[in-house]
């Protein structure tokens, strides 16, 4: 591919705050307009990668280039061409919706016709018009998150970054942010989206990355990464079973060849294993254990049966938050459990 | 040229949209009124003087009961408080010392006079020296010394008709009036001030309060808005613009300039209106003054900003930054009376220049030659506070 056609280029960048390596010598490229999937466990590196990106923050080391400027030595380039929905809304309460909009595009040198004609165009497209005189205070969340789509679409950038723009949002309004993005990536641009929902994830995006302890553990589509557990003799195995403890949970999560192991619900056990003969162990486990197993079929794996293959089962609790959210020395760190 | 349009386009934008947030925020609006007004009240009224001190209860065990005890007792209760009906005490005849010390200590009397038996005897008949005592309340050291210094000016007075009357009625008759009374009070002090009119507490208070409200509106508002934009994440909305960061810093003092200023002519007009404050300078050195201070002031405030990501965190440094200051830079208190060390940290603080210009122009009239040093000084700490402080909040937010 010519190097052109990259929209994205990131070279080696990390980012440490003291001993912490929250983003830890990464390298992707993302074409035009397709739409890139960031996937990770909480403090895996995702928002401080995209908050590198958007330059919110300067990168310890490596270089990137965002719609082919680059974010250390030309910021403001990189900041014409881009728009930010971060995982916090960039909305004013006290200012009406439409206001918002005129602020941020007077920010982005905007002419006053042109927040005018694309502030109507994108609050008409995103179903807010009827609501522009109001305060951004009394809308609900998903209003809120409509007007900031339509504020980071305003200035028309060519990469778009979204940080789980569909958190805390209803099912309706979830699926209408969901087929807008879909129609933003089809009108060309360029769309970085952190998620950890894996239906969105796998409904939107061409190509997902895996991120884990500021690492990329895997990048590829969303068919070839579920390759990785059956190309690696992966099974996910649907177990249920009669008289299940949590001693006989514990033993099958104990075995060597078991992965995962989830509860979807009482008595089924979603089982994750690699390697020869992984079954019949499962099994054989459980029933040593007073387990009586009454049915076990074999699952085609899903996006979440990789990402809990890749990165694990266990909880990750963050003692700071990923990134200060406009910079601040901190000396993170981050503790985990299992 | 463009840059410098465009640099102070953008700062107009974040004044512009912050003053609106601020307008629209009606508890921020209600709050930004009563706390001059407040301060007003407090400094105004609540600071005991001797010409605000009325209706102190004080007890009077008069032992004598003779002509000149009564007539003392007379004068004490009709003593009234200056240019007013109202009377400065309400005086209480008490039974015994050991009443004196029980109602002092239950609080109902603030203070006693014990005049002694064979007071007035003593000295009509026996022309001896007598002496009263005053009992003080030593839980309230500022009524008290008050109290003291206005019935030591009672009884000084009253010994000083007695003195004439007695040298006028055994050697005066040989004498005029204007030598009796030189006999008696040989000496006498006029005061003259600078400026017309009577020296008065809320004058030399006035200024202080001006500088510390718009000192108070910057550095507070000023941490607490870049704060509340970090914590809610506005704030990276306006990062993301292709802005300079010192343009949003300007925007952001722009508007806590513009209330700061708000402020300070809210306290002005009270203060003329409420307690006849008198200007005697130039409303425009003062507003020059009053600018600079804040100017004096943004880098500090810039400096918390960038170094707290919470509101609360920067309300709380910011109130241990001023509380200070608002002591020891003479606002309230006359610098001259603080210790060594303490006069040496005031001159450190911008405040304390801000306050001193403010008040040579508003209380002695001072031009700008006279206000020259304090504005220079002013200058100085804002240029060399920003020369900090702007690269550390670039730093920082870059991070």
């Amino acid at each position: 591919m010519d190097e052109q056609q990259f929209d994205i280029e990131v070279e080696g960048l990390s980012k440490h705050f003291g001993d912490l390596k929250a983003v830890n010598n990464i390298s992707f490229q993302v074409p035009k307009g397709e739409i890139f999937g960031f996937l990770g466990p909480n403090g895996a590196g995702k928002s401080t990668t995209i908050r590198m990106l958007c330059t919110l923050a300067r990168p310890t080391s490596g270089s990137a280039k965002v719609a082919g400027y680059d974010i250390v030595t030309q910021p403001d380039e990189v900041r014409r061409n881009i728009g930010l929905v971060a995982e916090k809304l960039i909305l004013y309460d006290r200012l009406t919706a439409m206001e918002n909009l005129w602020f941020f595009g007077r920010m982005n040198h905007m002419r006053k016709e042109d927040i005018k004609t694309r502030g109507e165009e994108w609050l008409k497209k995103l179903g807010m018009w009827e609501w522009r005189d109001k305060l951004g205070g009394t809308f609900s969340t998903g209003m809120k998150q409509r007007v900031n789509i339509a504020r980071a679409l305003l200035t028309e950038p060519s990469v778009m970054f979204l940080d789980e723009p569909t958190l805390g949002l209803d099912p309706q309004t979830t699926r209408a942010i969901r087929q807008f993005i879909k129609e933003m990536a089809e009108s060309g641009i360029t769309v970085v989206l952190t998620t950890h929902e894996m239906a969105e994830a796998e409904a939107l995006c061409d190509r997902i990355s895996i991120i884990d302890h500021g690492n990329i553990v895997a990048l590829d589509t969303d068919a070839n990464l579920k390759k990785i557990l059956s190309g690696d003799e992966g099974v996910v195995l649907d177990v249920e079973v009669e008289g299940m403890t949590d001693a006989t949970t514990t033993a099958c999560s104990g075995l060597d060849c078991v992965k995962a192991v989830a509860e979807p619900e009482a008595g089924r056990l979603r089982v994750t294993a690699t390697g020869q003969g992984a079954i019949r162990q499962v099994i054989e486990t459980l029933e040593s254990e007073g387990g009586i197993v009454k049915r076990a079929n074999t699952l085609e794996p899903s996006l979440e049966d990789v990402f809990l293959h890749l990165t694990g089962t266990e909880i990750r609790d963050e003692i700071s938050s990923s990134v200060p959210s406009s910079g601040g020395p901190h000396a993170s760190a981050k503790k985990r459990i299992r | 040229m463009k840059r410098f349009i465009r640099f102070f386009g953008d700062s107009g934008q974040v004044t512009k949209k912050d003053l609106k947030d601020f307008y629209r925020d009606r508890a921020r609006i209600v709050s930004f009124i009563i706390m001059p007004l407040f301060m007003m009240i407090m400094v105004g009224f609540v600071f005991p003087s001797q010409s605000s001190l009325k209706d102190v209860p004080i007890g009077i065990l008069n032992q004598d009961n003779g002509a000149v005890s009564t007539q003392v007792v007379n004068a004490l209760t009709n003593l009234k408080v200056q240019d007013s009906t109202k009377k400065v005490m309400i005086v209480k005849p008490v039974q015994n010392e050991a009443a004196i010390k029980e109602l002092i200590q239950k609080q109902e009397l603030s203070g006693a006079i014990v005049i002694p038996a064979g007071f007035s005897n003593g000295l009509l008949k026996d022309h001896e020296q007598q002496k009263v005592t005053v009992v003080t309340d030593q839980s309230n050291p500022q009524i008290s010394s008050i109290l003291t210094a206005m019935l030591g000016q009672v009884f000084d007075q009253m010994g000083k008709q007695m003195s004439t009357l007695a040298i006028k009625s055994t050697i005066g008759t040989q004498l005029s009036n204007s030598t009796v009374t030189a006999l008696v009070t040989p000496m006498v002090v006029e005061t003259k001030g600078l400026v017309a009119g009577k020296p008065n507490y809320f004058q030399f208070v006035a200024p202080g309060v001006i500088a510390m409200v718009t000192m108070m509106a910057v550095m507070m508002g000023l941490a607490g808005s870049i704060a509340r934009e970090k914590e809610q994440g506005t704030m990276d909305g306006i990062l993301v613009a292709p802005v300079s960061r010192f343009s949003i810093i300007m925007g952001k003092t722009g508007a806590q300039t513009v209330r700061g200023l708000l402020q300070g002519s809210i306290v002005l007009l009270l203060a003329m209106t409420l307690f006849h404050v008198k200007v005697y300078g130039n409303f425009l050195i003062m507003l020059l003054v009053v600018i600079l201070g804040i100017f004096s002031f943004v880098g500090l405030g810039i400096l918390v900003s960038a170094a707290v990501e919470e509101q609360e965190t920067a309300m709380t440094i910011m109130m241990t930054v001023t509380f200070p200051m608002l002591f020891l830079s003479g606002a309230f208190f006359p610098v001259q009376q603080m210790p060594g060390f303490m006069q040496a940290i005031s001159k450190c603080i911008p405040l304390t220049y801000e306050v001193q210009a403010l008040r040579q122009v508003v209380v002695l009239g001072a031009g700008l030659s006279e206000v020259l040093r304090p504005v220079l000084i002013l200058l100085g700490f804002g240029v060399v506070t920003l020369a900090i402080s702007v690269p550390a909040f670039k730093r920082v937010i870059a991070t």
